[in-house]
């Protein structure tokens, strides 16, 4: 509370007439009609995970980390969601650093319950071991711009991170059959979070004393407003939250006007983060076949794999045609070793792939590009941990996993679409990708386990 | 679990429609300007209200109408488990945030300007429906107080389980993760200021939850009527009016 009146902007009475009479001939000050939303972009940074929602001015990024932990002792076999959000003076001068205020409080309150409560997200299969280990899900909630109708941008941002999060997978092994093993996202694909539902936050403000109702309020129509309904709904026409704290007084029959206005809207918003997601998942995927590329160990981890380094050998050969014959050279030259390695047993295989023989680089020949040679290093040092892990996964049979016809089905993307998503991948920083992946560092301390 | 028996009575022997008994008294702590005892069943809160009096903190000070803050704590002892939580947890924050601004809504804030309300609510004893209790608590503090208000706020809580809709949930109820729909009204416009709910609820079930709640609140809101009416009698008749 002592946050509330510090440091705020205050709206000049001249101001304030101005909204409330214009609001009086159904005309806002941004344009829009009472029941209209801002436009919505949701842009998903490089990790799995993380979002950046923009509505109108308002910019909130949301962040989904994942952790081992030990399950609360009244839900062994549950996993956690937790929720935090983070309002940076940046976004607005009223709010200050350090501990969250009240409206950061209450933000955080109205998503966590909105997605909590309403088993948005399948917690049960969110365990590894009944009682021992299950894994946490946090999700950060930035404030970046605050212009106004926070609660929304918020939750968007947070289900926009939630339905691209993807946990590395783990199984149970060792000789005892209770030692934990989390796959690296090279080994493994990671496993996206089942979401039974999206709950989506629309909220509305009520102004002046002829309580005229609008659709998300922008910053200056919070300053006017004499109060606020955030109603979170699905698709199904579920009510999963509603937050009134307080302020002027409004009818029932109103109240059930704005929800069945929030239904319509709620089925828009869910179209838009949809549309974003696939979209994302589909140039996640071509972007996988250029990781796939550096790694020379998965060529031999499965039949499968060897299938889409050869059609993505084939396309990086296709597009580095233009390049100098020595990029050629390289080209050809794994894919001889391919070809050699189709005939040995896959045990045999995965051994030498792992003891990094002569097959996998050759540190004397011209050829190599420097990226090349930097990538397959960095999957080197990536993957060491695994060491110890190999031989008891050897003997496992080799699944496919649902995720991987996908990558299949883009394999037989034109080069040229190929080149075009790999320099777009590269040049596409958003301000997410100045964050501290903080999931991998948690991963390896938890594959000790 | 069954929550509503074949033969329609609650755990605690209501019926789905029927409220736990309510009890309260004026004048709990001696100190402050106005306050209150309010119980709902096994639900026992208190609340103080401190002023208008002089802003502490000048910098807060509001030139065209009073400050209201309002504090909620729980205390150690009102749940079953007896631990000691941390003072502005974001539970206890929020039902601040929540229990000020319901307040702010019906005191007539405008005749008061460059002073301060203070609203201290404690939780003797939790068993569902804290937030309810202590908005009722508070309102007869303040009316306690001789704080001008719109009206009186009243709060009521409803629930939904077994596909009965059950008025004013007890802890067990409320713990059951059904859905929980607190209102909070002005009974005499019978307007909504106070809505929260969470779970999952469809439409056409939810307005009927919330009718339900809203009855609540007008038996809350003649209840409170009556006890400030005696309060106000017996004071008469102490003055020799």
């Amino acid at each position: 509370m002592e946050q509330r009146l510090s440091n705020t902007w205050r709206m000049t009475i001249n101001e304030k007439k101005f909204i409330k009479t214009s609001l009086l001939a159904d005309l806002r000050v941004d344009g829009r009609r009472p029941f209209d939303y801002r436009r919505l972009i949701i842009k998903f940074g490089s990790e799995d995970g993380s979002s950046e929602v923009q509505l109108g001015q308002t910019h909130v990024m949301g962040v989904v980390t994942s952790q081992l932990v030990q399950p609360y002792r009244d839900r062994p076999n549950e996993g956690t969601l937790s929720i935090y959000t983070e309002f940076s003076p940046m976004a607005d001068p009223s709010f200050e650093a350090g501990r969250p205020g009240e409206s950061a409080v209450e933000l955080g309150r109205i998503i966590d319950r909105g997605l909590r409560e309403s088993m948005a997200v399948d917690t049960e299969s969110l365990c590894v071991v009944t009682g021992k280990l299950v894994w946490s899900i946090r999700i950060d909630i930035h404030i970046l711009d605050n212009g106004g109708n926070l609660v929304d941008a918020a939750n968007i941002a947070a289900l926009a991170a939630l339905s691209t999060f993807r946990r590395p997978e783990c199984t149970l092994g060792g000789e005892d059959g209770q030692e934990l093993i989390v796959h690296p996202p090279e080994v493994r694909e990671p496993v996206p979070l089942i979401i039974h539902h999206l709950p989506i936050a629309v909220t509305f403000g009520f102004i002046g004393e002829e309580n005229i109702v609008v659709i998300d309020p922008t910053y200056f129509e919070e300053a006017v407003m004499g109060g606020s309904m955030t109603a979170t709904l699905n698709t199904n026409g579920d009510v999963c939250a509603i937050q009134k704290a307080g302020g002027v007084g409004v009818l029932p029959s109103v109240i059930m006007q704005c929800l069945r206005l929030a239904s319509v809207k709620a089925g828009d918003i869910t179209n838009i983060i949809k549309n974003a997601v696939k979209s994302f998942n589909t140039e996640r995927s071509l972007r996988k076949i250029k990781r796939h590329n550096s790694s020379v160990i998965d060529v031999s981890e499965t039949a499968q794999k060897v299938d889409v380094k050869f059609s993505t050998n084939h396309v990086n050969r296709l597009k580095l045609s233009e390049d100098s014959r020595v990029a050629q050279g390289n080209g050809m030259e794994v894919d001889g070793q391919i070809s050699q390695k189709e005939g040995t047993s896959k045990r045999d295989s995965s051994a030498k792939s792992f003891i990094g023989g002569p097959s996998s680089w050759d540190p004397h020949s011209k050829g190599i590009d420097p990226d090349a040679l930097r990538a397959s290093f960095a999957s080197r040092v990536v993957l060491a941990p695994t060491e110890k892990l190999e031989d008891s996964k050897v003997d496992e049979p080799t699944d496919i996993e649902p995720n991987q016809p996908i990558v299949d089905d883009n394999s037989y993307i034109s080069p040229k679409e190929a080149t075009n998503t790999k320099s777009k991948t590269n040049e596409e920083k958003t301000l997410i990708d100045a964050i501290k992946p903080k999931h991998r560092r948690r991963r390896k301390a938890s594959s000790q386990h | 679990m069954e929550f509503v028996s074949p033969e329609g009575l609650r755990l605690d022997g209501r019926r789905p429609m029927e409220m736990r008994q309510l009890r309260a008294k004026i004048g709990a702590v001696d100190k402050a300007h106005g306050s209150a005892y309010f119980e709902m069943g096994n639900t026992k809160v208190i609340a103080a209200v401190y002023g208008p009096r002089e802003v502490q903190n000048r910098s807060q000070q509001l030139n065209d109408q009073a400050l209201v803050r309002c504090e909620y704590t729980m205390a150690n002892f009102s749940t079953g488990d007896r631990r000691r939580k941390p003072k502005g947890d974001r539970r206890s924050t929020e039902i601040s945030l929540v229990i000020r601004q319901t307040m702010e809504a019906c005191i007539m804030t405008h005749l008061m300007p460059r002073s301060q309300i203070d609203i201290f609510v404690q939780v003797l004893q939790a068993d569902g429906g804290t937030r309810s209790a202590c908005i009722n608590a508070a309102t007869l503090a303040l009316a306690d107080a001789g704080i001008p208000m719109h009206d009186l706020v009243t709060s009521c809580s409803a629930g939904y389980l077994n596909s009965t809709p059950l008025l004013d949930l007890n802890y067990v109820e409320d713990s059951a993760g059904g859905p929980d729909v607190t209102v909070g009204i002005l009974p005499k416009s019978t307007k909504v200021t106070l809505l929260q709910m969470d779970s999952k609820l469809p439409m056409d079930i939810f307005e009927n939850v919330m009718q339900l709640a809203t009855e609540g609140c007008k038996a809350v809101a003649n209840y409170i009527r009556e006890v400030l009416l005696e309060k106000t009698k017996e004071r008469q008749k102490f003055h020799g009016v």
